[in-house]
């Protein structure tokens, strides 16, 4: 089993406990009415889907019950780190100390 | 027709030997879930009459009052049952001041302490965490099997479970069975 460590709780906790929500730093447009359909199209449904790091966000729902964001290699399933939501998206250099 | 119903009333799980494992259900208390921003820690811990911990896991008490820390602004409160309207009606008059939610659960759960030199067994025998890393006095939410609990350690060799009522039965049936296999040695 996976331990992720939830930046709120600052602990490593079991994999059961969270729960996946997608990728992040998708804003929402501030005036939805005022897109095409092409743009309200790609900003609903179509996302990065990288190999290698993915800025995703989760949740420790049998926890402390926060939305948090974690970047992940999708082709090793390891979280090279976890960080608190609102923050701004980690720089390369941020994420290759972070790893452990 | 409201009929009340109450589950794992009477029922106990006791294996031989002294102080290897008891599990044995709670008598019921007034639950609260409080709900309050940061600022005014100070003001709802004065209601409840205990000082609410800041950290996540965190526990406090005085008397019998008790306040477990769950979020970074989640607590859940546990008091005796008699105690239930007046902290309902402190809470409700500080309104004005302290916009914040109090939610009555007590009704929701039912408490089990599981206590004795096995009880860490038992309990691995369904939750994933790591409870050698617990330390003493320390709360969390987590999951039980599939249930969610939340599990409060009040001791070295004693836990206390806080489970939804339709989730008892379930809980129970797994502590029996891990209780009975630690009778067995096996």
């Amino acid at each position: 089993m996976l331990l992720i460590r939830c930046p709120y709780c600052a602990a490593e906790r079991p994999e059961v406990e969270f729960v996946y929500a997608g990728e992040a730093h998708i804003a929402r447009p501030s005036d939805p009415s005022a897109l095409t359909d092409e743009q309200w199209k790609n900003h609903l449904f179509i996302r990065t889907n990288p190999r290698g790091a993915h800025f995703e966000r989760w949740r420790h729902l049998h926890g402390c019950g926060r939305f948090f964001n974690a970047v992940r290699d999708t082709v090793t399933d390891k979280f090279a780190m976890t960080y608190r939501a609102g923050l701004p998206r980690p720089t390369a250099s941020e994420i290759k100390e972070a790893r452990p | 027709m409201l009929q009340e119903h109450r589950h794992l009333e009477g029922r106990r799980i006791a294996t031989q030997g002294p102080g290897v494992l008891r599990v044995e259900r709670i008598e019921d208390c007034a639950r609260f879930s409080l709900r309050v921003a940061d600022g005014n820690i100070a003001l709802a811990s004065k209601a409840f009459g205990c000082d609410l911990p800041r950290t996540i896991g965190a526990t406090s008490d005085s008397g019998a009052r008790l306040a477990l820390c769950l979020g970074p602004d989640e607590w859940q409160l546990l008091a005796p049952l008699d105690g239930r309207d007046a902290i309902e009606a402190k809470f409700a008059a500080l309104y004005p001041k302290m916009p914040h939610s109090l939610v009555d659960v007590s009704h929701r759960e039912v408490g089990i302490v599981v206590e004795g030199t096995g009880a860490t067994l038992a309990l691995r025998s369904a939750c994933p965490l790591d409870l050698r890393d617990m330390a003493v006095a320390t709360v969390t939410r987590t999951v039980f099997d599939k249930a969610q609990i939340i599990l409060f350690r009040e001791g070295e060799n004693r836990f206390r479970i806080e489970v939804w009522q339709s989730f008892a039965d379930h809980v129970w049936g797994i502590l029996q069975a891990a209780g009975r296999e630690i009778e067995l040695g096996i």
